[in-house]
């Protein structure tokens, strides 16, 4: 199918926690082959609009159709065939090495008594090559730093080959060269083709995407459009109740980019 | 490689030895020709009675021993893998106190060795299933619902059996109660064989069979089902094999601890994290380690020793050491 087709459905979405209604009736398509940022305040539902995207939470009203069948109606290989999921919190329990962790990625290629032959093994090598941590595929998961385990939790993602990949605050916990070293991946990912929903608490993030944004609040979409379009200094400023400023700073090439800064110094 | 020899060889020169070891001495040539008379025919040139001692009493014992080791082994690895804690072990569903209360039923009702067998068993599948139906929300059971349930299922079952011990004639059924509670294979016969190792081999059999998957249930609920992984029916099956294993074991020789929650330790120490090495490890490690066991049993003191005490005053001593030496981590 062309990029730009609609490929994830989400129509009248609501989800409560018990009584309290966390999504508010949310309608979203995602396209193949974008990056779309949902951004928004803690607690504003980006999380778990991304959990029941991807199944892992199940929608108290409306849908999410991926293609033409329903998320929810999946069985767990069938969906994990077609979504990839990037947690947020990963706590290693067991030194298992790196290489074995991503090749349960391949998991759902296997029958239910199944286990991994040298095939899946070569696309685990792949994978970790691609993301650029092969030389980690020896090393315990235990003993890697917050930015190695995310691209090696990322290449198990990837060996799944799903149509599209979520990804829950990729960013979060990491230095400022492990970000923008997962930021990079993501793009270059991303200029594959591959479709990825993420979320993140960094406006820059989107921009720097260059892809769609949809800014949350209370459960529901402030803005949904062009990343470049739809984060303006209003959106921000009434997403995260605070003042901020969008500066569009010169670019490698001659590029704009743009740059959100606090205006706390305009005082 | 010469690791995985040791562990595939292991049990079997234990076995052996521990054909010719005991109160009695056989020579053990002569073992290994009775062991041979079993399948071509050589000349019987001993004593009848020795050939009983060794094909009918100490064999069956030694194959129970193995397989009760073997099974509560792999079943407390299992566990350990699924509920991602290295202190959980193959009672914590409340399998044994449930066990030994219908193996208490039993004696109070004077039942057979094949009945109490059967009771024990039974009532070791039921504690089970009421913990999984308690520890049952919104058609999922979190590790933590399924401990706290075992914990429950257990202080009641363990409440019950007071009781049973309260009631129970002190001169002669309480006594049976207390022994058989602290573990003996001295009741292994050739027929309890028969019945109860199949029990365990079929459990056994189940885990290796999901041992690749028990890797992907230890990242947890939500990655293991973002995997592709079935997680309630992966619990269910590693739930039900481990539950078979433990209740027949707790049939055959009582509540023997320690086993389940140290063999997994040491088999990790040897072979890594790794379910589809560890599992089989596991096996070779705790059917050698119950044979050793049930060897110093039957031949340290003039009285035989319960099982039970041996396994708690080799296991929590050395499961301290393991602990000191890996400040409870896994590796």
């Amino acid at each position: 199918m062309a990029i730009g087709t609609p490929l994830v459905h989400i129509r009248g979405v609501t989800f409560s926690y018990g009584r309290r209604e966390v999504l508010k009736g949310l309608d979203l398509d995602v396209h193949r082959g974008e990056v779309l940022s949902i951004l928004g305040p803690n607690g504003s539902g980006k999380t778990t609009l991304l959990r029941c995207i991807g199944g892992a939470s199940i929608v108290s009203g409306g849908s999410v159709r991926i293609g033409d069948v329903d998320v929810g109606s999946l069985s767990a290989p069938d969906r994990a065939r077609k979504i990839g999921f990037l947690f947020q919190d990963h706590t290693p329990t067991f030194p298992f090495a790196v290489r074995e962790v991503v090749i349960m990625g391949r998991a759902p290629h296997l029958g239910i008594f199944g286990s991994p032959g040298p095939s899946d093994a070569a696309l685990a090598d792949e994978a970790l090559e691609r993301v650029g941590v092969a030389h980690l595929r020896n090393r315990p998961c235990t003993q890697l730093s917050g930015g190695e385990r995310q691209l090696v939790l990322l290449a198990r993602t990837l060996v799944q080959k799903p149509d599209v990949i979520l990804l829950d605050e990729p960013t979060a916990h990491l230095d400022f060269r492990n970000q923008v070293l997962t930021l990079r991946i993501i793009r270059s990912l991303a200029a594959d083709g591959m479709t990825m929903v993420l979320t993140t608490h960094d406006p820059n993030h989107a921009l720097w995407f260059g892809g769609r944004a949809a800014l949350m609040k209370d459960g529901r979409f402030v803005a949904v459009g062009a990343a470049s379009d739809v984060i303006t200094d209003a959106t921000l400023a009434t997403t995260y109740d605070t003042d901020v400023r969008v500066f569009v700073v010169p670019g490698r090439g001659g590029k704009g980019q743009s740059a959100i800064c606090s205006a706390w110094h305009s005082d | 490689m010469t690791r995985r020899v040791v562990l595939v060889v292991a049990p079997f020169v234990l076995l052996y030895v521990s054909l010719f070891v005991g109160r009695f001495d056989i020579a053990p040539e002569d073992v290994a020709r009775m062991l041979a008379s079993l399948v071509v025919s050589i000349p019987h040139d001993w004593p009848e009675s020795v050939a009983t001692i060794v094909l009918q009493i100490r064999l069956p014992r030694a194959l129970m021993a193995m397989a009760v080791g073997a099974g509560l082994s792999i079943s407390g690895a299992a566990f350990q893998g699924m509920f991602r804690n290295p202190l959980v072990s193959t009672d914590v569903l409340g399998v044994s106190a449930a066990a030994g209360f219908g193996a208490a039923v039993a004696i109070l009702l004077d039942r057979s060795l094949l009945q109490l067998q059967a009771f024990a068993f039974i009532f070791g599948l039921l504690g089970v299933v009421i913990t999984y139906m308690l520890a049952r929300v919104y058609r999922t059971t979190p590790a933590l619902m399924l401990v706290l349930s075992g914990v429950i299922v257990a202080a009641f079952f363990g409440a019950l059996l007071s009781g049973a011990k309260f009631v129970a004639d002190p001169e002669a059924k309480l006594p049976a109660i207390t022994y058989w509670l602290l573990g003996s294979f001295n009741a292994s016969t050739v027929r309890s064989v028969v019945t109860i190792v199949p029990a365990i081999a079929v459990g056994v059999a189940g885990l290796l069979l999901v041992r690749w998957k028990l890797n992907l249930l230890s990242m947890g609920d939500d990655e293991a089902r973002a995997l592709g992984v079935r997680t309630e029916w992966l619990k269910g099956i590693v739930i039900a094999c481990a539950t078979l294993i433990t209740s027949a074991a707790v049939s055959a020789c009582g509540v023997v601890g320690w086993v389940g929650l140290v063999i997994p330790h040491v088999a990790r120490m040897l072979v890594g994290p790794d379910h589809r090495a560890l599992l089989p490890a596991t096996l070779s490690l705790g059917a050698s380690y119950m044979l050793v066991i049930d060897g110093l049993a039957r031949t340290a003191t003039a009285v035989e020793i319960p099982i039970g005490i041996l396994t708690a005053i080799i296991g929590a001593p050395f499961f301290a050491y393991l602990l000191r030496r890996t400040s409870a981590t896994w590796q």
